[in-house]
């Protein structure tokens, strides 16, 4: 359709799995620090793909473990993204998921897809849905989109091993 | 003038691709030629220094006959475009000669020139960013006009050159110091850095920058 594709097309990602919003996914961040690079794992639910061929971006949010929503958006195609992993599939019913951000706890949790075994992705399959943590953490839950997407005020969360806070936390609401 | 380089092309868009650190770097996609040399001015002859660039695919039979004699004279195809390129290094070019993309490389600076986006008759707050009138405080039909355009009696007139509403754009622009991204003389793509002025499909020319470096 468009002139410019020629330029996209060479530069376009296809090492992706396919990611629908609703999904929880694990995204590999690639950061810079002080001269070295390391990865840095951020865990969440699809909310939203926008825009097209090079320009596509993804946002992904998640409950950090003091109970601040933290939203993070992400060039789809940009080498910052080392890897992506699709952790369950969610079925949802819109393609923008932002009803999340007013939903906390049980409601804010996404139904399983199921998914054809020729496209599914060697998942665990128990991994949890990104939860809302206990009561007290009610009031903070609201964070402006702004301040999520800055990736300094999560890197002091996410040094204390994000995923494994999530999930610790998650099962010991559940039991 | 110095040796200034420049090559014609078509405005294809915009987009943006990442350098190697991850950042989006935004860039504007330009077909840049293949451009020939249709006439190459001397001061023996015409007065100046100069060179004629010719591009843009078109049907010959589009061509006017004093046109086409040109063209058969430098062995060019049938062209859309003839651009004059005044530079100091007009001899070390030769009729026929074909530019590509590669008269640039990546890392060097460019000025872009084309026509800018045509907006039709435009008030004073988008032709000249006034501010307009207060939106309340009993302002009444008056809330994007430019308030006063002068004194009283005297001196009895509106000054020349009084900014005012009137046709906004479609005129030449030329965007300084702009970065060259990527030369592609296989596919004649040129990416530059930034915006560049026009619609999509429009001819702009790509010459070395006036104002920076060697130039300068």
């Amino acid at each position: 359709m468009n002139k410019v594709d020629v330029v996209e097309r060479a530069r376009l990602r296809t090492d992706l799995p396919p990611f629908r919003p609703g999904d929880t996914v694990k995204v590999h961040v690639k950061v810079a620090e002080s001269g070295r690079e390391r990865i840095q794992i951020f865990q969440g639910v699809v909310i939203k793909r926008r825009g097209g061929g090079l320009r596509e971006s993804f946002t992904v949010r998640k409950i950090s473990f003091n109970g601040v929503g933290v939203e993070r958006t992400f060039p789809l195609h940009s080498p910052t993204v080392a890897t992506l992993e699709v952790v369950t599939h969610g079925r949802v019913r819109r393609a923008k998921l932002y009803y999340l951000r007013e939903l906390t706890g049980r409601k804010a949790k996404i139904r399983e897809r199921r998914v054809d075994i020729a496209e599914a992705p060697a998942a665990p399959v128990e991994t949890p849905v990104v939860e809302a943590p206990p009561e007290p953490a009610d009031e903070p839950t609201e964070t402006p989109a702004d301040v999520a997407d800055d990736p300094a005020t999560d890197v002091p969360a996410d040094e204390a091993g994000p995923s494994e806070a999530v999930e610790a936390e998650t099962t010991s609401q559940e039991s | 003038m110095a040796n200034v380089k420049a090559i014609l092309g078509e405005k294809l868009g915009m987009t943006q691709i990442f350098s190697e650190d991850g950042r989006a770097v935004p860039v504007t996609v330009l077909k840049a030629g293949p451009c020939v040399v249709t006439q190459v001015r001397t001061p023996e002859k015409d007065g100046y220094v100069a060179v004629q660039l010719s591009f843009g695919d078109i049907a010959a039979r589009k061509v006017r006959k004093p046109a086409k004699g040109q063209f058969d004279k430098a062995g060019a195809p049938p062209s859309k475009h003839l651009v004059e390129l005044r530079t100091d290094d007009g001899a070390s070019y030769t009729l026929g000669q074909e530019l590509k993309a590669d008269v640039f490389a990546p890392g060097d600076f460019v000025d872009v020139i084309g026509v800018s986006k045509g907006k039709g008759f435009a008030g004073n707050m988008k032709r000249w960013n006034f501010a307009g009138m207060p939106k309340t405080h009993g302002t009444e039909k008056k809330h994007r006009q430019s308030g006063s355009v002068g004194a009283g009696t005297t001196p009895g007139r509106v000054f020349k050159g009084k900014k005012m509403p009137g046709h906004l754009g479609h005129e030449r622009v030329t965007v300084l110091n702009l970065r060259v991204v990527e030369a592609d003389p296989e596919q004649n793509l040129l990416l530059v850095r930034g915006a560049v002025p026009g619609h999509n499909g429009t001819l702009v020319m790509v010459r070395s920058a006036v104002k920076k470096g060697a130039h300068a």
